[in-house]
């Protein structure tokens, strides 16, 4: 089915109301003088967006929008509910942080709101413009999210640099899009399926140029090396819950555009489950390269490193490259990994952030040493949590992060690409010294009583406490979430 | 409820209750320690009565239930003859290792509740059946394990916590692995899908084509799937040359601890083989073991004891007389005779009682004189005599003297591995001379002679600690006298699993 713009609005109100929320938070910002209810105003409109999603799961049928601009399909929802969640941990944590305490609050709600907004659009267009569009949509306004600490060089030098990776990575990704538009003859992904499986195209190597200029882009996005340089600099200038907010939400919307370029619009899916990669162009070679090298680079390169947000910005690299296993592998069963894999990515990575971010309020700094003997200076709850968001980030059972790591490496190993998983495997044992690192801190070390004490209030408490649960539930129990995403691996195309 | 459930399960709950008592009630949480234990060491007592000694096919206590059913993963648990020695053995020394315990002070609450999640990963391991649960089980075993070393541990503590977690992490790594490919060439009979059910892997006629006869990385598939599974368990064991990890490990962990470690996670290693390697891929066994196994045990045995006689710390010596003794198990596995393979068990089962006894005595001595080198003292037999008389017992124990319950287990290995091995069991008969050495030369050197006046009025073993130690020994003598009583619960299913794999020799 294929809708007009008027008909479209019908299927479009989980957008029309993050929009709404927008411009309400911005006007809003003029008239009240108690700026807490911006952000409170901000929860409930990601709430009530994320609860439109959910609504629409039950058999709403798939349909493009707005002239074959958009999509509206199972995918598409699973996504917008993952940067729901994202944007509702995301403004939780903020009105918890006391480095958002000194930005203006009304543009800096209204630009997480827009900036959800755009990761939608990125699940759900099914055009190579509109995938453009929603793309810079997304970085724009991270670019600003980013430099939002106005009095913290770091801050801003951390948004420029992000600001020219960015324009460079997108320059790049539109001039490959522009590749495949001149070999396909049109813009749309259905288009360019369909023009791609009827004849095989002029050259399949200037297919694969395009195609892999176009990945750049999207590696940019999902900071995958080698377009990951960006990642630990933005990260730790950045305020922590936008950093939390890059590492899960931008990641998992660079995923939701990967996947859909890749395959609905590049290969063509057989009867059990199996995809073919169209028109010649060798990119699950390109992505199995990525995908290695993510890991690798990610984890070695975080070894080293003293500040704990520049350590989970080298793991957020290692993590690209985990989930990119799901797509080397061309099945079904690799996508509803990815899909399974973000899920509980979230639930650990934010959950780590959200500690990350009490022991930065406490102590002013995100150094190993501000966690030196945190369980024994009156944190021993948030470091209990964050000692299982770190075991699970590093795939031990029986949390979240292992049950994700498991359906990856079980879809590889379905694939029989053993070489592939050995290198997964080996590099989770190598991401656990990290992670461990961080618990010898919390637990091992003693404090040396310089520190300040560290206690867990009820509101940043309620949000850790959910993410820890969800942390050990979903280690344990799972079958619902691989249940909505095993569904949700359903492109429509129109 | 099943049994093997509940003394799974029991010690979680334990676990989770102790942690939300009140602040200062250290004792309740102690006491609650020695509850949750003792009840799945009643129940271990009640499963060693009832046992069924005869049945040599399958497992006893089986409950099987849907866990994750679009994976097939089941919750699967039951024992055979294999795991049941070591299921006792778990019950018995996590008990006593509540005692030992007693004089920890920092957290306690949260050693014990660590201590008790240790218990249930250990008990998980050997009555699993569905390798995806034996794997978690496996896992979870570590964290506790990290805590434990790595907070209460010694001086050098959190190096030797993440060397042990790293090693083992690796090995878990290759067995992850392999578990998953297993998983996608297994075929249940029945339903036609995928399963991890270990009971259907251990038929080879449910394997597909590739994992029978393949070929990976230009290599027999059941070769290198062995060996990978091998890797994982041999880290554990510790084989050399995977040991390193195990004497730092042991010279930093409090005293319980080390006892858990030596007594119950090296077995590990060796009921996963046996459990899984043995069954699984018989003919890769058959071609793997046969000479490498049991070459790797009698490395293990010769360098284990050598590396025990250079030490001057004496839970380092320990440590390492763990190595040696360990040898012996996967040198009788390697001989695929009756004898070996039950000589290896029951050897499990005997190193698991005396080096217990081994660390809870040093830890005696450690607690009094806040050192633990061999040639600091002198002479305590004088003022010590009745730690004097449990030390003769554990080291003569340790050292093979008959009538005493290691002597069996490695007459038993030593008999069946020279039906096949004549050449490498002379080694590692001549290697029990070393053993004897540096057992004899430790007791002289700290019990003998004249007395070190520094520990003239050292105190007596106490009442607590004695209370560890008697199970102990009279198990140590009891099994010296009538190994029978081991010996029988085991025969059966070992038989029939040695029956498997030698008709591929």
């Amino acid at each position: 089915m294929d809708l007009a713009p008027v008909e479209s609005l019908g299927y479009f109100v989980p957008e029309l109301i993050l929009g709404v929320a927008v411009i309400g938070t911005i006007l809003a910002d003029l008239l009240v003088r108690r700026k807490e209810v911006l952000a409170v105003a901000a929860l409930v409109a990601v709430v009530l967006s994320m609860l439109a999603s959910v609504l629409m799961l039950a058999d709403t049928p798939d349909t493009t929008l707005f002239n074959r601009m958009i999509v509206h399909d199972q995918f598409s929802l699973y996504f917008k509910i993952i940067f729901g969640l994202a944007a509702f941990a995301t403004i939780w944590m903020s009105m918890d942080s006391r480095e958002v305490d000194q930005v203006s609050q009304g543009e800096y709600y209204a630009l997480l709101l827009a900036s959800t907004l755009g990761m939608y659009f990125m699940a759900t267009s099914t055009n190579l413009l509109m995938s453009y569009l929603a793309l810079e949509f997304v970085s724009l306004t991270s670019y600003v999210l980013t430099g939002m600490l106005r009095n913290n060089r770091r801050s801003g030098e951390a948004s420029l640099k992000y600001l020219i990776y960015g324009g460079v990575a997108s320059g790049t990704m539109i001039y490959g899009m522009s590749w495949i538009f001149g070999l396909a003859g049109t813009m749309d992904y259905a288009g360019i399926n369909e023009a791609l499986t009827t004849s095989s195209p002029a050259s399949s190597l200037a297919l694969f140029i395009g195609v892999v200029l176009t990945l750049s882009g999207l590696g940019y996005k999902i900071a995958a090396v080698p377009f990951h340089m960006w990642a630990p600099d933005v990260y730790t200038g950045a305020p922590i819950p936008i950093t939390a907010f890059l590492s899960v939400g931008s990641k998992a919307a660079g995923f939701a555009l990967l996947l859909r370029f890749f395959y609905p619009a590049l290969s063509s899916l057989g009867d059990d489950g199996q995809w073919q990669a169209l028109g010649g162009a060798g990119w699950p070679q390109i992505i199995l390269v990525l995908s290695m090298l993510s890991m690798t680079i990610g984890n070695l390169a975080a070894l080293q490193q003293d500040n704990i947000k520049r350590l989970l910005a080298y793991s957020s690299v290692a993590h690209a490259g985990y989930m990119l296993m799901g797509l080397v592998v061309l099945s079904d069963e690799g996508l509803r990994s990815v899909l399974f894999y973000l899920v509980m990515y979230y639930m650990m990575n934010i959950g780590a952030f959200a500690i990350v971010m009490l022991v930065a309020n406490a102590t002013g700094r995100e150094d190993f040493d501000s966690f030196r003997g945190l369980a024994w200076r009156g944190g021993a709850l948030p470091a209990a949590a964050m000692a299982v968001f770190l075991f699970s980030l590093a795939g031990i059972p029986p949390f979240a992060g292992f049950i994700g790591k498991f359906y990856l490496f079980a879809a590889v190993i379905r694939a029989e690409m053993y070489t592939l998983a050995l290198v997964g495997a080996l590099n989770s044992v190598v991401s656990l010294y990290y992670y461990a690192r961080i618990v010898r801190a919390m637990f091992l070390d003693e404090p040396d009583g310089s520190e300040e004490t560290v206690s867990l209030d009820w509101s940043t408490g309620g949000l850790v406490a959910v993410l820890t649960v969800g942390t050990v539930v979903f280690g344990l129990y799972w079958t619902p979430v691989i249940g909505l995403a095993d569904r949700s691996v359903r492109f429509f195309l129109g | 409820m099943n049994i093997l459930t509940l003394m799974t399960f029991i010690p979680v709950v334990g676990a989770i209750v102790i942690l939300c008592l009140p602040r200062d009630k250290d004792n309740w949480a102690r006491w609650g320690a020695v509850v949750t234990t003792a009840i799945p060491l009643m129940m271990a007592v009640s499963l060693f009565i009832n046992f069924d000694r005869t049945q040599d096919e399958g497992f006893q206590y089986e409950v099987i239930a849907n866990w994750i059913p679009s994976f097939n993963i089941q919750y699967h648990v039951g024992v055979d003859g294999i795991s049941i020695t070591m299921v006792l053995l778990t019950a018995l020394l996590s008990f006593l290792c509540i005692f030992a315990s007693w004089g920890i002070t920092k957290a306690v609450k949260a050693y014990f509740a660590l201590f008790l999640l240790l218990d249930a990963g250990m008990m998980g391991v050997f009555v699993s059946l569905d390798f995806f649960l034996f794997f978690v089980f496996w896992e979870v075993m570590l964290l506790p394990m990290y805590f434990l070393i790595g907070i209460w541990g010694g001086p050098r503590k959190e190096y030797a916590a993440i060397k042990f977690f790293l090693y083992t992490l690796l090995g878990s790594a290759l067995m992850l692995i392999s578990i998953l490919a297993l998983y996608f060439n297994t075929t249940d009979p029945l339903t036609m899908t995928n399963t991890f059910d270990m009971v259907m892997m251990m038929d080879q006629a449910n394997h597909s084509e590739w994992l029978r006869g393949g070929q990976i990385f230009g290599q027999s598939v059941p070769l290198v799937i062995w060996t990978a599974l091998f890797i994982g368990f041999a880290i554990k064991i510790p084989a050399f040359p995977f040991h390193t990890w195990l004497p730092d490990a042991h010279v930093e962990a409090p005293t319980a601890v080390s006892v858990i470690l030596a007594g119950v996670l090296l077995k590990m290693g060796t009921y996963g083989i046996l459990r899984i390697n043995f069954p699984m891929f018989p003919e890769a066994t058959a071609q793997l073991a046969f000479y490498f196994l049991a070459a790797v045990g009698v490395v293990n045995i010769v360098y284990g004891a050598l590396c025990a006689m250079a030490q001057t710390d004496l839970k380092k010596l320990v440590a390492y007389s763990s190595v040696s003794h360990m040898g012996y198990v996967m040198l009788g596995m390697a001989s695929f005779t009756e004898q070996g393979i039950n000589g290896a068990v029951l050897q499990m089962f005997n190193h698991g009682t005396v080096t217990a006894m081994l660390f809870l005595l040093v830890g005696v001595i450690y607690d009094r004189a806040h050192h633990r080198n061999i040639d600091g003292f002198g002479g305590l037999a004088g003022v010590m005599p009745v730690y004097t008389g449990f030390v003769a017992i554990a080291f003569f124990a340790a050292l093979g003297l008959p009538g005493l319950s290691a002597f069996i287990s490695e007459a038993l290995v030593l008999l069946g591995s020279w039906q096949q091995n004549p050449m490498l069991t002379m080694i590692a008969a001549l290697a029990v001379i070393l053993s004897a050495g540096y057992m004899l030369w430790a007791l002289q050197r700290i019990w003998l002679g004249p007395l070190n006046e520094k520990y003239a009025d050292i105190e007596e073993i106490n009442r607590r600690e004695i209370f560890t130690l008697v199970p102990l020994a009279a198990l140590v003598i009891y099994l010296g006298i009538y190994p029978t009583a081991v010996l029988d619960l085991m025969g059966a299913s070992l038989n029939s699993l040695n029956g498997v794999v030698s008709k591929f020799l």
